[in-house]
């Protein structure tokens, strides 16, 4: 699908939890086309802090009303903004952008690991699974019960496993502590939310010999390739997070092996 | 509709909206939003003989109406480019400028060689501003004698035309802008980015991994258009305006003192369609103001 730039018109804003919220933006052009993995760069005026487009995942597409969600959480002045958009603003999207993770094949059992607004790109990829055939499973990770993000339409797809850090909800532990993720046979794992959680699962997946993808959220200025600021080191020397990725196999990253 | 040709040298430009190096890539990745062929020209990204990574991650650190970038000149070297990239960039229907770094002389004078032999090249821009490397680079631009030593070896070995980017990062420009005249340069082009730095008050840490990053984008603009202010005056050989433009006004601007052409960076970054909407918005400003070519404006603030 070509890239394209358009005035996406916002048509619902809904906190889920503190700090965090979904934006829905109807388009007049076809979403359908996009891939689960890839990303949107949000344009956010008003302020010089703001310069450059926010990086965000493609949450979900709805091809019924050929709308898109993105799930945000605030960071600083970019996403705080966003947070106040209200239906009949117009968001101007750069989309979409990066690759996408690969889809796995009919019988295999695959999981969907992530927390925070790394959950952002697992419903729309979970949802592609589910279309092809093959049920998704979640592993999802918040620090404590109050953190916990509204998952219903994660349920509706397939299981979802919750874990805590203080327990007060699900396991106690990281995505990485949830015993289906550690004793069950899986096929595939995909991945995304903060960088420890990403290394903890990828050294799992790596000791278990078990596929695993991640989606990288490195700084990026542009988007497109043209700038060479989000680069990461791989096995094939630096790439760029925004046109090679942001979904890397964990083979080709120069992670160590530890959690 | 208004006559927006330039000539750099024997080169004429179908108008003065050139993508500077850097932040176009190699332009295809601009494929989707814009037509190259409305543009003056495209300078590609820095290019070395050998194959570089650059610096270690981060690289960028966004400030008020800005960037610092210290991407360290990542390219895959002459070799790759020629066999893998030249191809595609010849069939191109806009000037395609290569710019040119080294960390030594002889590294420029082979590079330039290199690329004299290439047909679809009509120009290079001869890079002796980087400041996001350890050799070579600013060290060569922010030297008199040096900056005189790279441009006159290089010259006798290009044949085309040589465009000299000059850096900011120095006391007098108008010194250097006289030195690559002096030197047989058909253009000068300036500015490269100012050197700068961020830090991360939350990890008490720098926010780039090199301490010092490069300052682009509209934050540099005033600095920048007086600096091309400055240069026209000083020679008579045509100047590249850039740093900072946004938009068809900037680009006037700098225009209007004195620049033959100007280039479109950061700004790509953020609209992908910057440099062809700057080239229709030249255009409706000379119609309205019932202009028949570009040449009417360019340095008219220092006519009236
Ligand atoms: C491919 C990709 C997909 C993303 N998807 C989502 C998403 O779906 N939902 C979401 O809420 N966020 C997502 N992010 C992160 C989001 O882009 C940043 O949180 C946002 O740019 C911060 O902007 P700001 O102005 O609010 O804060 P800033 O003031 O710019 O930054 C605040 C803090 O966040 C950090 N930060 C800034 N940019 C990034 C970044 N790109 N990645 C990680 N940390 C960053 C800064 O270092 C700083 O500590 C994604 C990032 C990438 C690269
Ligand atoms: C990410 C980035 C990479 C750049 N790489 C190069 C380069 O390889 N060679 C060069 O001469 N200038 C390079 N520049 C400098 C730009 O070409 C330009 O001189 C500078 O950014 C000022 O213009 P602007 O404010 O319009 O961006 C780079 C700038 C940026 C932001
Ligand atoms: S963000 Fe510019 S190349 Fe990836």
């Amino acid at each position: 699908m070509k890239k394209r730039i358009e005035d996406l018109t916002v048509i619902g804003n809904s906190k889920l939890t503190e700090g965090f919220f979904v934006i829905k933006v109807s388009s007049s052009e076809d979403l359908t086309g996009i891939k689960p993995g890839q990303f949107v760069q949000a344009l956010v005026t008003e302020s010089p802090s703001t310069f450059l487009r926010r990086p965000l995942s493609v949450h979900d597409i709805d091809p019924g009303e050929n709308t898109m969600s993105l799930l945000v959480q605030i960071a600083g002045p970019g996403t705080e903004r966003l947070s106040r958009i209200t239906p009949g603003e117009k968001l101007n999207l750069i989309y979409p952008l990066g690759n996408s993770f690969t889809l796995p094949a009919r019988g295999e059992r695959v999981l969907l690991a992530g927390g925070g607004c790394g959950m952002a790109p697992l419903l729309y990829l979970g949802r592609k699974i589910s279309e092809s055939g093959v049920q998704p499973h979640f592993a999802l990770g918040f620090r404590n019960r109050s953190r916990i993000l509204s998952h219903d339409e994660f349920s509706a797809l397939g299981p979802v496993f919750l874990a805590t850090e203080d327990g007060s909800k699900g396991y106690r532990g990281f995505v990485t502590d949830i015993p289906e993720f550690r004793n069950e046979h899986w096929d595939r794992v995909y991945c995304c939310g903060p960088e420890p959680m990403m290394k903890a699962v990828a050294a799992l997946c790596r000791k278990r010999d078990i596929f695993c993808e991640v989606s990288l959220e490195n700084l990026m200025a542009c988007g497109l390739g043209i700038c060479l600021c989000c680069v990461v080191p791989t096995t094939s020397g630096n790439l760029c997070s925004c046109t090679d990725g942001p979904v890397f196999n964990i083979n080709d990253l120069k992670w160590q092996t530890s959690g | 509709m208004a006559d927006l040709r330039i000539k750099i040298g024997q080169l004429e430009f179908r108008n003065p909206v050139i993508l500077a190096s850097g932040t176009c890539g190699y332009g295809s990745e601009l494929e989707d939003f814009i037509n190259l062929s409305e543009l003056g020209g495209i300078i590609v990204k820095g290019t070395t003989l050998e194959h570089r990574e650059g610096n270690p991650y981060p690289r960028m650190s966004e400030t008020a109406s800005g960037m610092l970038n210290a991407v360290g000149l990542q390219n895959k070297g002459i070799d790759y480019f020629e066999k893998n990239i030249y191809p595609h960039l010849a069939e191109y229907k806009t000037h395609v400028i290569v710019n040119v770094n080294g960390n030594t002389i002889e590294d420029y004078v082979d590079l330039s060689q290199r690329i004299n032999t290439l047909s679809a090249i009509p120009a290079i821009e001869l890079n002796i501003s980087c400041p996001n490397v350890k050799k070579g680079g600013m060290i060569f631009g922010t030297n008199p004698a040096s900056a005189r030593e790279v441009i006159y070896a290089v010259r006798r070995v290009y044949d085309k035309t040589l465009i000299v980017k000059l850096s900011p990062n120095v006391t007098d420009i108008t010194e250097f802008a006289r030195i690559s005249q002096e030197e047989g340069a058909e253009a000068v082009s300036l500015v490269n980015t100012f050197l700068g730095m961020a830090v991360d008050v939350r990890t008490m840490r720098p926010k780039l991994s090199t301490i010092t990053g490069g300052l682009s984008g509209p934050a540099i603009k005033p600095v920048a258009l007086r600096m091309v202010w400055q240069v026209a005056r000083a020679v008579s050989i045509p100047v590249i305006g850039l740093g900072g433009i946004m938009n068809a006004e900037d680009a006037l601007e700098f225009i209007m003192a004195g620049a033959t052409a100007v280039q479109v960076g950061t700004a790509s970054f953020i609209n992908p369609r910057a440099g062809t909407e700057i080239v229709g918005g030249i255009e409706k400003f000379l119609v309205e103001k019932e202009m028949d070519s570009v040449s009417n404006i360019t340095g008219i603030i220092n006519r009236i």
